[in-house]
Parts: structure tokens; C-alpha cells; sequence
């Protein structure tokens, strides 16, 4: 049985809900544990974990609900996040920087400046995002767990 | 500078204690979250008039020295049970963040640069 818990501490899997914000960061707060037992850098954890604090909140802001998963894949940290919609219609211009279409209560709490997905792109090695308007979005973060 | 030292000098209210001998390695101020996941770096001190708990993660995440909340803004009950949670050092003060910046960039500057 040992072997299965050592799997199951490796993986983790996240409900949010659109509007939910109070225990924002539950996923990342877990990923850091997880990742700071395996020995990884400081520096590569806290990329991995605003990638993760970022994509957990947009699903928060802007979407219905979804779920977050993150595996340790070998050397690899892979953060997977889907949701359900309203989806993205224009992809290009979500990630651009300052490009943001965030309700006035997440504007009145500091979010909203556009800079979510650009720091994703910064902080990852890899990111695939992909959106059906009226769907969902799907967001797969890839960090290198043996520096950049 | 520890933040014990800047709690002193700037005459700050603890509502959080943290390590009050952790150094404090340079400051960021910003209301934009998303701006301190950014470009804030580890060992900040964080100035802000953000209160809700968002500040805790974005703290934590970044390794930050600690965060000063400007213009005595009232503080979620959440933030501060998140920060002790966190051992993320929460402090208040009437001062603006300008005030608090300007002070604290005084105090950790070399008189010559000045
Ligand atoms: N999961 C999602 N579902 C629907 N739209 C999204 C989603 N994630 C991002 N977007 C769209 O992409 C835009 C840019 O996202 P980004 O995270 O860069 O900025 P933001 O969330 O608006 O502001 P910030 O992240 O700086 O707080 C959003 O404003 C929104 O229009
Ligand atoms: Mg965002």
C-alpha cells in the first residue's frame, strides 16, 4: 500500500467555482508542499505556483466552474485546468498583456490588469491553451522540474 | 532591516505576527494582483490597500517579508486567519502607501544615493 501513497501524494485534483474566491490558492498551496518535499528549487516552485494561483483565479473570475489537476510526471510538473465555460472567443488577444474583460467586483479587488496568462507564459515551459466559446477552456501547464 | 525594525520605525499596528526577525529584502507597492505575482520578488515588503484574502496566496506564493495595509483599511476577519495560517506577517497603518514607501525607501537607502 505504500507504493499507491506514495502515487497519490504526487497528484492532486481541485473543484472551483466562478465567484468563489475565499479559499483561492488551495490548489497552489498544496503544490508547493508537494513539490518543496521532492526537493525542488524555491525558484521552481514559485513558478509553478503563480502559474497555478493564476489559472485557479481566472476560472474563479471568469468562469461557471471547473476543475484543476496537477501530476508530477517524471521531471516534469503538469497542471491541467478545464472548466465550463463561457469559453474564450479570441485567443491571441486573451493572452496579450493588459487585454482584460474582468467584472467590477474582481477589478475592485485587484484583479483584472491582463497580466494572468502573460505570467503563466513566464513563469511555465510550456502552456497549450485551448477554448470552445460557449464550451469551456482548457489550459495545460507544463513546468520543468530540473530548472529552466 | 528586519521586519520587527520597520514595525518600530514606522510605528506599524501587528494584526498578523510573523517572524518579527525576518530581514526584508527591498519593497514593492501595488493594488493589482496580478502585477505582484509579476514583478513583485522574494523578501518584499508588500504595500498595499488590498485586504481580502487573494493577499495571502499572492504573499506566500511569492515569498513575500510581509504585507502593510495603508490608510487604516479595515481587514477581512479571512485575510488575517489566512496570514497566521500562513505565518504571513499582516501590518496596518494611517499612513498612505505613498507615506510608507517614502519612509521605508529612506530607511533602507544609503545616504549617499539620496
Ligand atoms: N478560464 C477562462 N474562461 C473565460 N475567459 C478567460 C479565462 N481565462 C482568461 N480568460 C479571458 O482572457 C482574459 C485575459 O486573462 P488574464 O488572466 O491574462 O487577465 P485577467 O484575468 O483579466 O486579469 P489578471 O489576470 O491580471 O487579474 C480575461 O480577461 C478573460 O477575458
Ligand atoms: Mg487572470
Amino acid at each position: 500500500m505504500e507504493e499507491s501513497e506514495t502515487m497519490e501524494a504526487l497528484e492532486g485534483s481541485f473543484q472551483l467555482k466562478g465567484g468563489d474566491f475565499m479559499d483561492a490558492g488551495a490548489a497552489s498551496k498544496e503544490m508547493r508542499t508537494v513539490l518543496a518535499n521532492l526537493g525542488v528549487p524555491p525558484e521552481t516552485i514559485r513558478r509553478a505556483a503563480v502559474s497555478a494561483f493564476e489559472a485557479e483565479m481566472n476560472v474563479i473570475i471568469h468562469a461557471i466552474a471547473g476543475t484543476l489537476h496537477y501530476a508530477v510526471e517524471g521531471d516534469a510538473l503538469k497542471i491541467t485546468i478545464i472548466d465550463m465555460g463561457p469559453g474564450i472567443k479570441d485567443i491571441q488577444l486573451a493572452m496579450k498583456e493588459g487585454y482584460s474583460t474582468a467584472p467590477d467586483w474582481a477589478r475592485e479587488m485587484g484583479w483584472g490588469s491582463g497580466m494572468g496568462l502573460p505570467n503563466i507564459k513566464n513563469n511555465s515551459d510550456g502552456l497549450k491553451l485551448d477554448s470552445v466559446p460557449g464550451e469551456g477552456t482548457t489550459l495545460e501547464i507544463t513546468i520543468n522540474l530540473k530548472g529552466k | 532591516m528586519t521586519v520587527g525594525e520597520v514595525i518600530d520605525k514606522l510605528k506599524l499596528e501587528t494584526k498578523v505576527t510573523g517572524n518579527p526577525e525576518r530581514t526584508i529584502k527591498g519593497c514593492y507597492v501595488s493594488d493589482m494582483l496580478s502585477d505582484v505575482l509579476a514583478n513583485s520578488t522574494e523578501g518584499n515588503l508588500w504595500i498595499t490597500r488590498q485586504t481580502h484574502p487573494n493577499i495571502v496566496a499572492v504573499a506566500a506564493i511569492k515569498g513575500l517579508s510581509g504585507i502593510v495595509i495603508t490608510g487604516n483599511k479595515p481587514i477581512d476577519p479571512e485575510t488575517l486567519i489566512k496570514a497566521a495560517a500562513e505565518e504571513v506577517p499582516v501590518l496596518s497603518t494611517f499612513l498612505s502607501s505613498f507615506e510608507v514607501a517614502g519612509i521605508f525607501y529612506n530607511l533602507i537607502k544609503k545616504p549617499e544615493v539620496a
